[in-house]
């Protein structure tokens, strides 16, 4: 049955899986940087760390960051489904994964400084909603750290001082330009989720769920396919690397979506994530049972 | 990889250059955003002794309180230090801290500060929050948990072979300079490309 209990159960392994087991497919894209980079190099060493890290943190079931970030949701259910539970449940979840240290009390009351102590805070966690076909509820889930979320940027085109504009040149020249200025500081070598076109709002949610993509995948608008390869390149030749230490290795994958715009707006969106980029996904049928996603 | 013991001397730090790898064994202290305003709003008489001589990590770790009452960090990476520009070169100075440890570099307030007093910007590696905790022996006491909560407190730990890297030293020298440098180089060089 789909008990609050059951989703509150299944989310709170939801969050562990994400805090504490990188997928995958960033595993591998880290190994592959660590091969690329000078055998003595400060970027190697790094990379070397870093993926030490990654297994000691699977073994432990520890998180993988002490920066647990803010946990973002996006929820898709089926039409009688109630979003007000589901986002109980989430909170519960948070509150639990609190306790049980999968998370480090992350919420700060904005006017009095002072730590809710539990985790769960006002839009913390926080929760996207879409009804869909399916009989089954899916929650796909990133923990989003402080550090990448403090260099995330949004450009607004024309941009004179960068020349860029209002075409996919100018959104290379802005993206290539977020990188520079984010340094070492969003934990690099990080993935970058950019959005073209939306407003201000849209734009930075649809940044965030191109996140959700798996780094192999290769976007189906061939010419988003291409900006992304060659963003890729060309900001891995910037020289930022590991950390900020130099070398080879700035950025791990570069995802772009496309929202409609109104006349007098042409924004573009990056969400810089942290080499720690943590995602889980569960799936959950109507008597509840769960199919852990990729 | 030199070892170095904590608390550090001055000659020690002074000879120490970038690029340097260095493993920290013994006392050093936690501090972020709000120890470090609350540092310079007065002189704190209790936490002095703490920072004279050592290093303060900036680091909101994830600790737990095991049944006997005593602490345990589960979770301790460093967290992003520009954060604390307008503050770190006082605190230094008036505490007599001979490092900081953090991620993501400093300005040049701090690199000023460091060629003054005689100290060191290390640098962990961001994210890498189990390779440190397991560096972390033993939390000896806490400062400030209840006001600032967990992340923010000041906590008090022994460390054995903490790694860390000299990325901006007591002679000028920083990495993050150089590598900024560089990589605004490299972007002018992308952007003057064909589209």
């Amino acid at each position: 049955m789909l008990t609050k209990e059951r989703y509150v159960d299944t989310f709170l392994e939801l969050i562990r899986r994400a805090s504490a087991e990188l997928p995958s497919d960033v595993v591998q894209a880290l190994q592959q940087g660590r091969d690329r980079e000078a055998s003595d190099s400060l970027a190697r060493q790094a990379l070397v760390t870093i993926l030490d890290n990654v297994d000691l943190a699977r073994a432990k079931s520890a998180p993988i960051c002490q920066d647990t970030g803010t946990p973002v949701a996006w929820v898709s259910y089926p039409e009688g489904t109630s979003t007000r539970l589901l986002e109980e449940a989430m909170h519960e979840a948070v509150k639990e994964a609190t306790a049980k240290s999968y998370l480090r009390p992350n919420a700060v009351d904005t006017l009095t400084g002072k730590n809710t102590g539990d985790g769960a805070g006002r839009a913390i966690p926080f929760l996207h909603f879409e009804e869909w076909d399916e009989p089954k509820v899916e929650v796909r889930l990133i923990l989003k750290g402080g550090g990448c979320e403090n260099v995330g940027v949004q450009y607004k085109l024309p941009d004179t001082g960068l020349q860029a504009g209002r075409d996919l040149e100018g959104v290379r020249r802005v993206v290539l330009d977020a990188v520079v200025q984010a340094q070492g500081k969003g934990c690099a070598p990080g993935v970058l989720g950019i959005c073209i076109g939306g407003d201000r709002v849209s734009g930075f949610s649809e940044s965030k769920c191109q996140l959700l993509r798996p780094l192999s995948d290769t976007n189906p608008m061939a010419e988003l396919a291409e900006l992304e390869e060659r963003l890729l390149k060309e900001a891995n030749e910037l020289g930022i690397g590991p950390m900020g230490f130099g070398g080879k290795t700035t950025v791990l994958g570069v995802k772009v979506g496309v929202l409609d715009r109104l006349p007098a707006s042409y924004f573009v969106t990056i969400s810089y994530m942290c080499w720690a980029d943590r995602r889980a996904a569960v799936s959950l049928d109507e008597e509840g049972a769960a199919t852990w996603l990729n | 990889m030199a070892e170095l013991r904590l608390p550090l001397d001055e000659k020690t730090v002074r000879a120490l250059e970038v690029g340097a790898g260095v493993e920290l064994t013994g006392r050093m202290i936690t501090g972020r955003d709000a120890a470090h305003k609350w540092l310079l709003e007065e002189h704190r008489e209790a936490v002095a002794p703490f920072l004279e001589g050592t290093v303060i990590y900036h680091c909101g770790p994830v600790v737990r309180q095991l049944d006997d009452g005593s602490y345990e960090f589960v979770a301790a990476g460093p967290t992003t230090s520009i954060r604390e520009e307008p503050y770190q070169a006082d605190v230094i100075d008036r505490y007599g801290l001979r490092g900081v440890i953090g991620k993501g570099g400093m300005g040049l307030k701090t690199l000023a500060g460091l060629q003054k007093s005689g100290a060191l910007y290390l640098h962990a590696v961001g994210g890498a929050a189990q390779v440190l905790a397991e560096a972390v022996k033993k939390v000896e006491r806490v400062f400030m948990l209840e006001e600032f909560g967990v992340p923010e407190a000041l906590w008090v730990i022994e460390v054995e072979k903490f790694p860390v890297m000299v990325t901006m030293d007591a002679r000028g020298g920083s990495l993050h300079t150089e590598v900024e440098d560089y990589s605004k180089a490299q972007f002018e060089r992308l952007l003057a490309a064909p589209a």
